[in-house]
């Protein structure tokens, strides 16, 4: 037997111990199909086109245990006080590997109809609503998808029901323990239904050299004419491991914004699919990675545009350090009828070391006539003339190369309209940039 | 202040100084000139440490350390400045960040306590004011979109606002037009005093007309092959360097 069927066998057997702890619920026939589909299915390969430059070998070395099986641990509670978010009041949710922790969390006050929640607190009190709305669809499902949706258990609900809007941003935090090597599966559900509004900050952390498995499945419905911006701050453990896979629709003039910030992780892939279904949408897609050592980081775009009039525009900036490797992979699709499409894509990078690398690979696929489409990826160094010209003012060549890659990224950083987070979001840059050497 | 003795440098394995000596005491004005080529650029580039340089033998002593294995940014805080023949444009980094870092950075050197933003601005206004500086360049990223004489005055900025102990001033004067020229010249003459120093490289007698020089050296292949009062400059106006050039014994 090799590896790989060493490790579903060790998942499959998890599932029959979780069966045996976790209650019946209304996900107990979707996790049972999904591990079925698990069974049949192959992790993905580097002999897959997807996955060519992303070898997820490492993760399957590891057994990680399901996180709902060791819930009923006692365990300390994790100090969560440097991950929020200062001066900004938001709705706060805190899961501990995974799962839906009341006493940390703050949810406030909300408008009626407003749903801010966890899956698995409206599994029991609201199964109709989970029912309508957790998303069945698979066909783009891989391995990993169909992991997570064998252990469907818990992550977070947001639901914005017509003509309402989310004042506070909301914050959603998930750490994960060093103990009992979890793996960690949210399922999030964002439904933003006609003319709404909401800012959404979803964030990955863990303790330094933990290692543990995180594995989302993320869907997003933005409704005609709603206005949605979703972070992804991505900080995990440097010996985490992170599969994300968030799928957006958008309906017609809606305004959809994404943010995916990766800083943390020994390997991270993210894969973010979206919808133009309808006209006059606008999609954003902006990206940041900041990786050392041995990090590799994957991001995988895929902007459908179904309809006629929309713009997407993607930007990401990457910059790579030490051994570290990078991956970008944006795909644009112009259906045949999506005249007047306008969509950019731009992937910028910097190298720090000679051992440091970037795949970056633009599919433009266009089948209609009357659209602007382009896309550009360049690959760098430091300028060195810059560098030597703020150093010869008397700045430390740490400084000085911390403020040329500041520089560099500052047009996906300045996009970030929530300044409180934006301060978060170059603190962390600001630490990544002068973390200790090993 | 400064003494150079018998330095050679190499850049990309060519030879491009060969044997420079050159004092220079504090509360002195030294003007090098020398046609293009010469090596102006590349002897104010290893003074300031500028990497692509490779020092291969002689000796830079800086207020009595020998800096040539001193890092760029450490002589910066040491009190060496220079100010640059071709301005590097840096988009995304503004102009107050950029001084502000160097003003602390050298501040903490010298064991003192950063600047607050409100002196800060104070000492930016009054310098820019000297120099006739719109204060919005301020916010701007560095030199970036500059007119030529915009990055030349932003160099004189931060040689205002750093007050070094030796600035070098690599050609500050191209570019300029006569009044520029003046306000610039009237810049290096606020800074200069009886305890720091200036090494000014030029081609042209105009900007010794107000920075009146104490001495005046030709530097010709790498070499300093002429010195002299601020009188060799006058003749040099006039004559050109062809007749120091012929002096020079052939190249072997
Ligand atoms: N980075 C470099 N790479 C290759 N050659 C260089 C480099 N820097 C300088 N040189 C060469 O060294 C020589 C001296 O150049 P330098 O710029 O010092 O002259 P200069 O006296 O300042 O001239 P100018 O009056 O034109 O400014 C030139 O032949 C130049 O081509
Ligand atoms: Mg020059």
């Amino acid at each position: 037997m090799n590896k790989e069927n060493n490790i579903k066998d060790w998942y499959l057997e998890n599932f029959n111990q979780f069966n045996k702890v976790v209650s019946d619920d209304i996900f107990k026939s979707l996790r049972k199909e999904a591990s079925a589909k698990f069974e049949n299915s192959d992790f993905p390969t580097k002999k897959d086109e997807e996955w060519k430059y992303t070898s997820i070998s490492p993760i399957l070395n590891h057994e990680f245990t399901p996180s709902p099986l060791f819930m009923g641990d006692k365990e300390v509670l994790p100090i969560i006080d440097k991950y929020l978010i200062k001066d900004l009041e938001v709705h706060l949710l805190v899961f501990v590997n995974g799962i839906f922790n009341k006493e940390l969390s703050k949810i406030g006050e909300v408008e009626n109809g407003i749903i801010i929640d966890n899956l698995y607190n409206l599994s029991k009190n609201n199964p109709e609503f989970i029912s309508e709305h957790l998303s069945t669809k698979n066909d783009t499902n891989n391995s990993f998808n169909f992991l997570n949706n064998v252990f469907t258990y818990d992550g977070f609900v947001v639901y914005i029901p017509k003509n309402k809007v989310i004042e506070k941003p909301i914050h959603v935090l998930n750490i994960a323990s060093n103990i009992n090597k979890p793996l960690v599966q949210p399922r999030n559900i964002v439904i933003a239904e006609a003319n709404t509004e909401a800012n959404i900050i979803t964030e990955y952390v863990g303790t330094e050299k933990s290692e543990y498995f995180t594995n989302i499945l993320t869907d997003i419905s933005v409704d005609e004419n709603s206005h949605i911006t979703f972070f992804k701050l991505q900080n995990e453990s440097n010996a985490a491991y992170h599969i994300d896979k968030t799928e957006i629709i958008q309906k017609a003039s809606s305004v959809f914004n994404h943010f995916s910030l990766s800083f943390g992780s020994r390997i991270a892939r993210n894969d973010i699919n979206t919808k133009l279904d309808g006209e006059n949408i606008e999609t954003h897609l902006y990206g940041l990675y900041l990786g050392n050592e041995e990090q590799h980081i994957d991001h995988h775009t895929f902007i459908d545009h179904a309809k006629p009039n929309c713009m997407s525009n993607e930007l990401y900036k990457g910059i790579l350090d030490d051994k570290a490797h990078g991956v970008f992979s944006g795909k644009i699709l112009v259906n045949q009828i999506a005249q007047k499409t306008n969509a950019f894509q731009s992937n910028k990078s910097v190298l720090l070391s000679d051992e440091a690398s970037i795949d970056a690979k633009p599919q433009l696929e266009i089948y209609a006539d009357d659209v602007k489409c382009s896309h550009g990826a360049t690959v760098g160094k430091l300028d060195e003339q810059a560098y030597f010209y703020i150093r010869s003012r008397g700045v430390s060549a740490e400084s000085a190369r911390s403020m040329l890659i500041r520089a560099f990224i500052d047009d996906v950083v300045s996009e970030i309209k929530i300044d409180q987070l934006k301060e978060k979001v170059s603190d962390t840059i600001f630490e990544h940039l002068h973390r200790e050497k090993f | 202040m400064i003494k150079i003795k018998n330095l050679h440098a190499n850049v990309e394995g060519t030879e491009i100084l060969k044997g420079i000596d050159l004092e220079v005491n504090p509360g002195e004005i030294h003007a090098i000139m020398g046609p293009n080529g010469s090596g102006k650029s590349t002897l104010a580039n290893v003074l300031a440490g500028h990497e692509s340089y490779e020092v291969t033998e002689g000796e830079i002593i800086f207020e009595n350390k020998n800096i040539v294995e001193m890092a760029p940014d450490e002589r910066a805080r040491e009190g060496l400045f220079l100010a640059f023949q071709y301005p590097i444009e840096i988009p995304g980094v503004s102009n107050s960040v950029f001084l502000k870092t160097a003003i602390n950075e050298i501040r903490k050197h010298k064991g003192e306590e950063e600047i607050s933003a409100k002196d800060f601005l104070a000492l930016i206004r009054e310098k820019a004011e000297v120099l006739g500086m719109d204060s919005s360049l301020i916010s701007r990223s560095v030199n970036q979109g500059f007119s030529g004489g915009e990055k030349k005055r932003n160099e004189i900025l931060q040689l205002l606002t750093l007050n070094p102990k030796l600035a070098i001033l690599d050609e500050t004067d191209s570019g300029l037009d006569i009044d520029a020229l003046k306000i610039v010249a009237h810049g290096v003459n606020k800074f200069k005093n009886d305890n720091n120093a200036v090494i000014l490289v030029t081609h042209y007698q105009r900007l010794l007309d107000y920075i009146i020089p104490d001495f005046v050296h030709v530097l010709y292949k790498g070499k300093i092959v002429k010195s002299g009062d601020k009188n060799l400059a006058l003749e040099l106006e006039e004559r050109g360097y062809d007749w120091i050039i012929k002096e020079q014994p052939q190249a072997v």
